[in-house]
Formats: structure tokens, C-alpha cells, sequence
């Protein structure tokens, strides 16, 4: 795509990549923000997705085994998608590290009192509930993914010898410790989308003073928040149990 | 109304090379009637009998237009007061006995010069790159010739309103300096004048102002709050958008060629 | 000794500025940036011709004494820019803004010099439209009129109350243009302090960095001086606290006439002054006129009554009475005389009896809040701001106040002063004004002069001299030598009085004698009484000032120190020309000279510009005059009853 043919003084063909600007963009300030709004919009989709997923389980066994069964058995997909994802998630807190060192170095000097009246705390602590979401992803993966936080309730099979990820959610999610991290992330999730689920719109200079659904931003996140914590809540106060929904 | 007795904390520094610190001030005797400025001229005068150096502060036109006036007031650029500069603040806003903080604008592209003095010369370069409409003079049609919708006309005033006083620099928890950069892209993109040179004109200036050394935006919108214009959000979203078209989907000037080599 | 030689060309008036331009000579293109070309200003005038003469190939340094060339205080005009486009069929042309011009300076201009100002203003209009400046539109996309300051057409085009800062950002960003071009080479936070001179003409300026405190010496083919007016000799005035005489006082000290120093404008529509704390004065667009009712109590004691008390027959409304045709719309020279006798009478309101109220009660009722809201929203806003009084409720207070220089350097028709090779433009010259200026056309002129005009009458000059390389000085030459020296001897004075009293309580005194004294109205004692006191002033100012601070370093009182130092010197040439004018014409008004309390020009004795001379430290400086002749406007007293 960036290859260009051209002949050099002595009539040789020479391939030569035109990359300059491209990388020129992605080093520019704008650039890097569009950056964090492609890649932050692609995660966020993932996790409304991911989170209709498990809302689920409100469904039954039956039918979020089904769901779990049809997500690993795509393989072809699965891995692609899980690559992608953490391509995504590299590059948004890479470009993320850059900007924040840059910021820094643009205030060396702190004000002595300093007053910010409209910005969100939220917004303001992008770089730290974003590092602690990463870590929470990780445990996420570790524990559902993986396996390794409650190896006992990993291997156990459903009526249909089908892997029962239903019986691993609320043996899961039983134990207050794990709801408490889980509560914890999606809290700090939360926060992150709150400045972050409409922030794109501005930064691709897609907002519309017509349309101000930019300030939808943390009720989208209060949403997101909402359904990811209701089936492990439900769990957790017995609306769903092992042998069943109710 | 009653004099105002007043504690000042200022941020002193004798020139770019050494350190600075606060320092704190009492003045006494300031109308309620007087401006900010007058109250720093009031302290100076006080300061003057004493023998002790006044306080250097940017000022010319005294009244909200020339942008030279700065001052982060007890935290907030031009004290907070919306669509108001530090010229045309007025003490009434405050009380007898009030403690003030006067800081100058934190940024690393505006180095101090002097106590409350920073040098705001990057603004020009980032306009000197691209915020212009190249018409040398002679060259121009009647003016009536292109005619411009007056809502087009109405929006680009509202950006050209800048004053380049550097508040959204100084509001910026990143000290980024994108409202003012769009401020000017948006005045020029409203007019059809504008569109000849709109891509490479976004180009031009986004590289002249990273290449000052702002910050980046994390669209905190500080700058919308604290500019004494009442400059909007969109300008920023508009360069945004011209951005990514101007970077991903238009050709670079330099690499325009005659075919002479 | 001086020789004024106008330069008027010949023909018609019509076709002078033709004619002047095919004569001129012409720079060979590859030879123009071999020219080096000085100009001190970035205003509307300094700033068109630094960018102007870039765009034609000259190379150019410019200075400004703001941090920015975008600060000038053109950036402050509100109310718009004139220009002969008859654009709505209502009876303009250029000859019909010629002669509103001529008039309304009281016959005291160089008609040639008006008229190509008149015939240029449209090229203006075209160019700032070119260049982006957002001005006003009809819904039909295009440009808007509105009238202005008594003219009886709409002629005035706008930015919202905002026009000078979208003209001067018009010029500012096309210098930044040729700035980023290499073309122009910018000075910013550089004072010039000192214009040399070399074997009669003007080879460079010396210049203190502002930041550094360096002296520098800067060489160049011709200067150009376009630093406006020198209102601030008031203290008080609607200019920037930087604004200043100094640069065109150094050029008059070395040679260049000065021009009519005493006329000077004075604006009715002012908010007044509220404390002896107080820095500056704060216009309110004239515009507020057309609206508001200008009245004060009938009777001295009613003054300090709130004005809802105060009964409809008790109240005065002193331009309606007496000038019933114009009303609140009367000139600018006539409504402020008029405001000052009132209050001169006792009944002026508010603090210290200095102010008059402007009313828009009758308006609101009439025409409801919120139509008065959307006209003058924004500058009721800013009553507010400065006041903390609501104009919606209360009558607004208002008082003139010092506006406007229409004195300055000489110039002749190629704007060129009495020193070959310096030339003067915008409000620095003596300008097309006249002895009063009409409202918007100073914008007009500086860009007049800035664009259109220093671009041919320079290229005439550098293309006659002999040669480029012979005709440059160096900034190591004597000449510049003994300049920085006498400018380093003089900041050393300043700094070493180390007296008791501090830089702006002379500025302030000074203001208050030139107010009283040679303000808006003036007679020959009370300029007598000037031309005492201000030489003492001046002996204290030296024996007891104190500058605190280095030399060498950024210090704002040192700077402000060597403004007011000129002034005290410059207060004493006013008065002396306010002095012998005696007449009253425009702005200057003598008490001893007038008809029913209106201003009684003398054609026979002043129907000339007066040019100063300096002679040396302690001589009396000479007056020249250069006789105006009125051949397309008659001669005729402005009446507006
Ligand atoms: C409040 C206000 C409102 C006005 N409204 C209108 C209006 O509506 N319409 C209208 O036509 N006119 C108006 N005027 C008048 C008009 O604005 C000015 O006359 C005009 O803009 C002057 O332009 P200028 O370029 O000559 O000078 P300025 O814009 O004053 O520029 C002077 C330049 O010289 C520089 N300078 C000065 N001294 C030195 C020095 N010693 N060394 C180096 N640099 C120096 C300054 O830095 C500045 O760049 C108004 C004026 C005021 C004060
Ligand atoms: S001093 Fe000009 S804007 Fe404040």
C-alpha cells in the first residue's frame, strides 16, 4: 500500500516505502488522539458486546453454555478476534504512556493552587484507572480465561458434556472476595468510560453541538457498569444459583 | 463600599535563568471600584515607597481585547469569572481580608521572564506556519463578489474572537494549546477565503504547535471554561475532523512537484 | 532649517494619485531585497506596511513593543471602518467621503492627502475581505453597513463591536505570513529609543530589548515610524497603558516637524473616572448614542438624588436643547464641550461630579429589553464588568475622555517627513483628520497608508537613492555610536535620580495639568498656567524619581520611566501650539474664540498646519507653517443646531 515504483537517476526501479507520512501523523499530537478514540471505540464495542454476553446469564444455564460454546468453538474467529484485541490494547496504552509523559513534560512546573472547574475527576485520571483496568483485565483472563484463580470450578462439564461456564460464573461469583475485585474493576472501568465513552466523538471530530450526546458519556458508563455487575450481583444475593434462574 | 485590606501570594522570579518562589504581600487600601490590575498597580506603588522592586505583570490595553494581560488568580486563569480578562476583573468580586494566590501561566512552551511575565512567542510561530489566507495585497477581488452567509460569517467571528492570551494553555491540565490552534483554523474554515489552503493550513499549524512543546488534549474542555472569548468546543472538534482528512486523505504540499526534480 | 515641501502633485484632484504613481520610480525586482526597510509598529499601519513590503520583496524588520505583533492597540477599535463602496445605494462616493472627511476636520487637512485616502478606502474593503476578516453580513451573504459618527450614509463596515481586532488580525497574520517566510524579521518586546541619522537622512533606529535591557543599533535603507498617538501625555485616555509619544518625540528631536501636536480628540462616550486608583479610561461605542438620552438634573442639588427620583421636568436634556437638529447624535468635539459645562456647572453625577447620564429607559420602553439587549448586549455587559451597575435598570454614567492624537509627524504627499528617507504613518502623522477625526476612518487610514499607499511612495524613494550598497550606514558607524551612547547616558539618568516619588504620580500630575489645562476647552491662561508647571514638573521628575531595578535586565519602570520623560518634555510643545492657535477649530477648542458657545475658526490667521521645529535642549522651538488651500470644498463653519 505504501510501496511506490519510481526510477532512480541511473533507470533502476527501486520499491521504495512511503511510510514518512504516516508515522508523521501517528506522532502528532492529533494523531495520537485519534489513535486513543479508534482504538479506545473498538474496546469499548468489544466490552458492550462482551457484556451482553453475559447478561446471559440471566437466561439459564442452557443458554449461556450455549453462548460460551459457540463463542470457543469459532475458532477461526476466536483467535484473530483475541489477537486483535490485544493489538488494540497495547497500542491504546502505549499511545497512552506517550501522551502522558508528553503532558507532563508541557507542566513541568505545577501552580500552587490550581482550580479545575469543569473537567471530571474521572477524566482527569485516565492514565491511572486505565493502568488499573489493564491489570484487572489480566486477572479477568487469568481467573475466566485461563483458569488459574479457581481451578476447581474451570473443568466441570454440563448436562450436554458441554464445558459449563454457567456453573463457573456463580461458583465464581459466590465467593465475596471475587465479586469485591470484580466490583472493583468494573468501578474503575466505569470511571475510564465515563470520560472515555464519549470522548471519541470530540476527538474525531464527529460531535455535533446539535447533538450533545457527548455528555451522555457517564450515564453509557454508569449503563455499561450496570450490566456487568448484575449478573454477578444476582449471583451473589442468590437470584442466580446453581440449579438455576430465580 | 469599604477599602479592601488584602494578603497576596506572588510568584517572584528575577528572570528565566533562576529559581522563583511566592511571596507573600500585604496591600492595603484598594477600592472596591478598582480593577485587578489597578490593585497590582496599587501594591506597586506600596512596594515602590518601600524601595522593594515591583511586581512585573503583562498588560497594555486594559480593557479585555489586546490579550496581554495572564495571571492565574487562586487557581484559575484571569480569576475565573466567566468571559472576563484580569484587566476587567474588578475587586468588588472580592472580600476585606481575602488571601489571593497570583501565579503566572505554567507551561513549558511559555517560559517565565519575569515574575509574572511568560513569553507567549509560540502562539505567533504556530499562526506564522499557517494562519493565514495567502492573498497578497492588490490581489483581491470586490468584496462583495464572494458572498458569505451571514451564519457562516457569525460562526467564523466567534472563533476570530481569540485574544491569544494563552488562558487555555493555562486552564489545560496538559497544557495543551488546542483551543487557541483551532480557534484560529475554525475562524478561517467558516469563510470560503479559507478553503483554498484548508488542509495544508491544519497541517502546518498542528506540527508548528507540537513542535512548541504543548501538551495534547484529553478533551477536559478546561479551555472552554476559562477563555475570556467564550471560544467553543467545536473549533477543536472541526481541526480535529480537517485533521485526519488533511494527514490520511490529501496530498502533502511538499511533496507536490513541477517535474523539474 | 526645516523646508516643508508638500509634494502635492499636479492635475485634477481626481487624478493626482494617478498621476503620482505613474511618476514614481521603480525598484528592479531583483534588486528589492538588497533594501533594507525599518518599521517601528505593528498596528493597522505598521503591520500592512511590514507585510506589504515583504509581499512586494523588500527585506523588512518590524518592531513592537508588546510581546506580540498582534497586541497593537488597534486591536481596541469597536465601531468600523469607513469606505466610499456606496454599497447601498444611499448617495456615496468617493468625493462624497472626500468632503464628509474635509468638513468634518474643520478644514484644518491637505485636501490632496484626503481625497486618495477617500479613493483608496474601497481597495481596503477588498483586500481585508480577501485576507478572511469575518466582517458583518446581510443574510444574502453580503457585507453590512451601519452609519457612524453623524455621516448621512452607511459607509461603516464592521466585526461585530470588535472591527479593529479583525483588521489587525487581518494584518497581523499576513506579517506572520512573511515572518514564517523569512521575509520579515520580527522585533517583539523592543522599544526603539532613538532615530539615527546620517548625513540628513534616516539610516536606522536604536532599539532597547525589553527583555535583555541590550541596546541595539539597526541599520537600514529608510524607516518608517508607524507607532500611533500619544493620548497618554493625558495619563488618562482610552489608549493602552504602552502607548506613547516616544518614538516619533526621539524623530522630532532629530529633525522631523511635528505636526499640530495640540489637536487632539476627545470622546464623549466614556465611562468616567471612579477613583484617583484609576489607570485607564473605557470607550463605549459611540453607537450607544443612536438609543440612549444624554441628560443631567436641572438643578446642582438634585445631582446625588438616585435618577428615579428625580422628576422628567427636572431633568435636563442639554443636547436635545441645545442642539435640537442632531440631538444625542452630535459630533463628538461638540457633545463632549457640552458635558463638560454641565458638569463644570455642578451638576454633573456620580463620584466627584464627573459624569452625565446616558439613558435608555425611554429606548426599553419603547422598543422592549430585549431588542436593546441584542444591539448593545455586549457593551452593557461591559458597563456591568466595570461598573457593578445594571444599564438595563439604571442610566449608564458617562463622561469624555482623551481619544485620539490628530497631530504627529509631518508628512508630505509620499507620507515622508522632514527627514529624507523617514516616513510616518497612521495615527503617528499628522494625519488626514485634520483637527477632528470622524468616527471609523482612522482604521481606514492606517490601512490606507499600510497597504496601499508607503508600497509606491517607498519603492520611489529607495529607487532614487544612489545606490544599494552606498546608501546603506553601518550599525558600527558613528553615527549609530553616538546614538546608543546618548540613549545608554539617558536610562542611566533615570535609573540614578533614585529619588523619592514614584514614576506614575508625575504621570498622573502631568495628566491632570494637560486635562485641565489644555483639555477640552482651553484659553490662554490656562495654557499659560501649563507652560509653567510643566517645566517643574519636569525639574522634580529628575531630581526625584525613582526607578528601581536594573538597566540591563526586564524592568517595566524603566520603560515606562523614559515614556513619561518624553511626554513632560512633549506636554510643553502641545501647549505652546495650543497657544498660539487662536482660533478654535475641531477638537481645539479655545474659550476665548467663539460664537454662542460654538467653536469660531480664523481662515485668515490658521488656515494652515503648524510644524514644530526642535532647536536644541532649552531653545525655543520654531513654528512653521505649511498653508492649506481649499479648491474642491469651500471654505464654511460646521453648524449642527
Ligand atoms: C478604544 C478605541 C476605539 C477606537 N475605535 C475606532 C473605530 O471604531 N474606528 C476607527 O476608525 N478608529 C478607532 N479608533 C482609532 C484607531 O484605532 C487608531 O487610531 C488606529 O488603530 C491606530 O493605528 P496605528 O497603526 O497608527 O497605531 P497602533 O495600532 O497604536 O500601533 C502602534 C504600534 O507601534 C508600536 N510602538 C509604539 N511605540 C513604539 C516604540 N517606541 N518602539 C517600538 N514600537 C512602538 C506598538 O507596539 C504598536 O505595534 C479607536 C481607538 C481607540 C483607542
Ligand atoms: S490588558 Fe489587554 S486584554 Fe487585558
Amino acid at each position: 500500500m505504501f510501496a511506490r515504483d519510481h526510477a532512480t537517476a541511473r533507470g533502476i526501479r527501486v520499491t521504495e516505502f512511503h511510510m514518512t507520512w504516516l508515522v508523521r501523523y501517528a506522532r502528532s499530537s492529533i494523531g495520537a488522539k485519534h489513535i486513543m478514540a479508534v482504538t479506545g471505540l473498538l474496546l469499548f464495542l468489544f466490552a458492550v458486546v462482551h457484556m451482553i454476553g453475559h447478561l446471559q446469564m440471566f437466561g439459564g444455564r442452557d443458554m449461556y453454555n450455549t453462548y460460551a460454546h459457540f463463542l470457543q468453538s469459532l475458532w477461526e474467529v476466536k483467535w484473530p478476534v483475541r489477537a486483535g484485541l490485544l493489538v488494540l490494547l497495547i497500542v491504546h496504552i502505549i499511545v497512552a504512556l506517550g501522551l502522558v509523559a508528553k503532558n507532563r513534560a508541557a507542566r513541568p512546573e505545577r501552580y500552587a493552587k490550581f482550580k479545575p472547574v469543569v473537567s471530571s475527576a474521572a477524566g482527569r485520571t485516565m492514565a491511572f484507572t486505565g493502568l488499573a483496568v489493564f491489570a484487572f483485565i489480566a486477572f479477568h483472563i487469568i481467573h475466566f480465561t485461563v483458569g488459574w484463580v479457581q481451578p476447581e470450578a474451570f473443568h466441570t462439564l454440563d448436562a450436554e458434556k458441554r464445558w459449563d461456564a454457567y456453573s463457573m460464573f456463580v461458583i465464581g461469583f459466590q465467593n465475596p472476595a471475587i465479586y469485591g475485585v470484580y466490583f472493583a474493576g468494573m468501578v474503575l472501568l466505569a470511571l475510564h468510560l465515563g470520560h472515555g465513552a464519549a470522548s471519541w466523538l470530540q476527538s474525531l471530530g464527529l460531535r455535533h453541538p446539535k447533538y450533545p450526546v457527548d455528555r451522555l458519556g457517564p450515564l453509557i458508563a454508569f449503563g455499561l457498569f450496570v450490566g456487568y455487575m448484575a449478573p454477578p450481583t444476582a449471583v451473589l444475593v442468590g437470584l442466580i444459583r446453581m440449579n438455576g434462574v430465580g | 463600599m469599604s477599602d479592601l485590606n488584602l494578603t497576596l501570594h506572588v510568584w517572584r522570579q528575577r528572570n528565566a535563568k533562576s529559581p522563583g518562589k511566592m511571596v507573600t504581600y500585604k496591600v492595603t487600601g484598594v477600592s472596591t471600584h478598582a480593577s485587578f490590575l489597578e490593585m497590582l498597580d496599587i501594591l506597586n506603588e506600596q512596594l515602590t515607597a518601600k524601595g522593594e522592586e515591583p511586581i512585573a505583570f503583562d498588560h497594555d490595553c486594559r480593557e479585555g481585547i489586546c490579550g496581554m494581560c495572564s495571571l492565574m488568580i487562586n487557581g484559575r486563569p484571569h480569576g475565573g469569572q466567566r468571559a472576563t480578562t484580569t484587566c476587567q476583573l474588578h475587586m468588588r468580586h472580592f472580600k476585606n481580608g481575602d488571601e489571593i494566590w497570583i501565579e503566572p501561566w505554567r507551561a513549558e512552551a511559555f517560559p517565565v521572564i519575569k515574575d509574572l511575565c511568560v513569553d507567549r512567542t509560540p502562539f505567533d510561530r504556530v499562526i506564522a506556519a499557517g494562519g493565514f489566507i495567502t492573498a497578497n495585497c492588490g490581489s483581491a477581488p470586490d468584496a462583495n463578489d464572494i458572498l458569505i452567509p451571514k451564519e457562516s460569517a457569525d460562526d467564523s467571528m466567534d472563533a476570530a474572537a481569540c485574544i491569544a492570551c494563552g488562558a487555555c494553555v493555562a486552564a489545560c491540565p496538559n497544557g495543551s494549546a488546542m483551543l487557541f490552534v483551532a480557534a484560529k483554523l475554525a475562524h478561517l474554515h467558516r469563510l470560503p477565503q479559507g478553503q483554498p489552503e484548508r488542509m495544508h493550513r491544519t497541517q502546518a499549524m498542528v506540527t508548528a504547535m507540537d513542535a512548541a512543546g504543548f501538551g495534547n488534549c484529553s478533551n477536559h474542555y478546561e479551555c472552554e471554561a476559562a477563555c475570556p472569548k467564550d471560544i467553543k468546543r467545536d473549533v477543536m472538534a472541526l481541526m480535529n475532523r480537517d485533521y485526519a482528512k488533511a494527514a490520511l486523505a490529501s496530498r502533502d504540499r511538499e511533496t507536490k512537484s513541477d517535474g523539474s526534480g | 532649517m526645516l523646508k516643508l515641501d508638500a509634494r502635492v502633485p499636479g492635475g485634477p484632484i481626481e487624478q493626482k494619485w494617478a498621476n503620482a504613481r505613474f511618476e514614481m520610480k521603480l525598484v528592479n525586482p531583483a534588486n528589492k531585497r538588497k533594501y533594507k526597510v525599518i518599521v517601528v509598529g505593528s498596528g493597522l499601519a505598521g503591520g500592512a506596511a511590514a507585510a506589504t513590503l515583504a509581499e512586494l520583496g523588500y527585506d523588512v524588520a518590524c518592531f513592537c513593543f508588546q510581546d506580540s505583533p498582534r497586541r497593537a492597540h488597534s486591536i481596541a477599535a469597536q465601531g468600523g471602518i469607513n469606505a466610499a463602496k456606496n454599497y447601498q445605494n444611499d448617495g456615496d462616493s468617493v468625493h462624497r467621503l472626500f468632503y464628509d472627511t474635509v468638513k468634518g476636520g474643520d478644514f484644518r487637512a491637505r485636501e490632496a492627502n484626503v481625497h486618495r485616502l477617500a479613493e483608496v478606502s474601497v481597495d481596503i474593503i477588498d483586500q481585508c475581505a480577501a485576507m478572511g476578516v469575518p466582517f458583518a453580513r446581510e443574510y444574502g451573504g453580503t457585507l453590512a453597513n451601519r452609519s457612524f459618527g453623524g455621516a448621512q450614509v452607511s459607509r461603516t463596515f464592521y466585526a461585530r463591536g470588535q472591527t479593529g481586532q479583525q483588521l489587525l488580525l487581518g494584518v497581523y497574520s499576513a506579517l506572520e505570513r512573511q515572518i514564517g517566510a523569512g521575509k520579515v524579521t520580527m522585533f517583539s518586546r523592543t522599544e526603539m529609543l532613538d532615530l539615527v541619522v546620517d548625513n540628513g537622512r534616516a539610516v536606522g533606529i536604536v532599539a532597547r530589548d525589553l527583555v535583555t535591557g541590550a541596546i541595539t543599533s539597526h541599520a537600514a535603507h529608510a524607516v518608517v515610524l508607524a507607532t500611533g498617538g500619544y493620548g497618554n501625555v493625558y495619563y488618562l485616555s482610552t489608549n493602552a497603558k504602552g502607548c506613547n509619544v516616544t518614538a516619533t518625540y526621539r524623530a522630532y528631536k532629530r529633525g522631523a516637524g511635528f505636526g499640530n501636536p495640540c489637536f487632539t480628540q476627545i470622546h464623549p462616550t466614556c465611562i468616567p473616572v471612579s477613583g484617583d486608583f484609576q489607570s485607564k479610561l473605557t470607550l463605549m461605542s459611540e453607537s450607544l448614542r443612536n438609543d440612549g438620552r444624554v441628560w443631567v438634573p436641572k438643578s446642582k442639588t438634585d445631582t446625588a438624588k438616585h435618577p428615579d427620583q428625580i422628576a422628567e421636568d427636572a431633568r435636563d436634556y442639554y443636547l436635545e436643547r441645545k442642539y435640537p437638529a442632531f440631538g444625542n447624535l452630535s459630533p463628538r468635539d461638540i457633545a463632549s464641550r457640552a458635558a463638560k459645562e454641565v458638569c463644570d456647572e455642578g451638576r454633573g453625577v456620580g463620584p466627584g461630579g464627573r459624569g452625565v447620564y446616558l439613558d435608555f429607559r425611554d429606548a426599553i420602553a419603547r422598543d422592549t429589553e430585549e431588542r436593546i439587549r441584542e444591539r448593545y448586549g455586549n457593551l452593557f455587559d461591559m458597563y456591568e464588568r466595570i461598573t457593578g451597575e445594571n444599564p438595563y435598570r439604571l442610566p449608564m454614567r458617562i463622561y469624555p475622555a482623551v481619544h485620539y492624537t490628530m497631530g504627529g509627524l509631518w508628512v508630505d504627499y509620499q507620507l515622508q517627513t522632514t527627514i529624507p528617507g523617514l516616513f510616518c504613518l497612521g495615527e503617528a502623522n499628522f494625519s488626514d483628520h485634520g483637527a477632528n477625526r470622524l468616527g471609523a476612518s482612522a482604521l481606514m487610514q492606517g490601512l490606507a497608508d499600510g497597504y496601499f499607499i508607503i508600497p509606491y511612495t517607498l519603492g520611489d524613494y529607495l529607487a532614487r537613492l544612489a545606490g544599494v550598497n552606498s546608501a546603506i550606514a553601518s550599525p558600527t558607524s558613528s553615527a549609530f555610536a553616538a546614538s546608543e551612547d546618548l540613549v545608554r547616558a539617558r536610562l542611566d539618568r533615570l535609573m540614578n535620580v533614585r529619588g523619592s516619588r514614584s514614576i506614575d504620580s508625575f504621570h498622573k500630575e502631568l495628566g491632570h495639568i494637560m486635562w485641565e489645562h489644555c483639555g477640552m476647552a482651553r484659553s490662554a491662561e490656562s495654557l499659560k498656567t501649563a507652560l509653567e508647571a510643566i517645566p517643574k514638573l519636569r525639574e522634580e521628575f529628575w531630581r526625584d524619581v525613582t526607578v528601581l531595578g536594573d538597566r540591563d535586565s526586564f524592568n517595566q519602570s524603566l520603560e515606562k520611566a523614559g515614556r513619561v520623560a518624553d511626554f513632560l518634555e512633549f506636554a510643553e510643545l502641545m501647549c505652546k501650539d495650543a497657544l498660539i492657535r487662536e482660533e478654535s477649530c475641531g477638537g481645539h477648542f479655545r474659550v476665548e474664540h467663539q460664537i454662542d458657545g460654538e467653536a469660531k475658526r480664523d481662515d485668515d490667521r490658521f488656515c494652515h498646519a503648524a510644524v514644530w521645529e526642535y532647536a536644541g535642549e532649552g531653545k525655543e522651538p520654531v513654528r512653521h507653517v505649511e498653508p492649506l488651500a481649499f479648491e474642491n470644498v469651500k471654505l464654511a463653519t460646521r453648524s449642527y443646531k
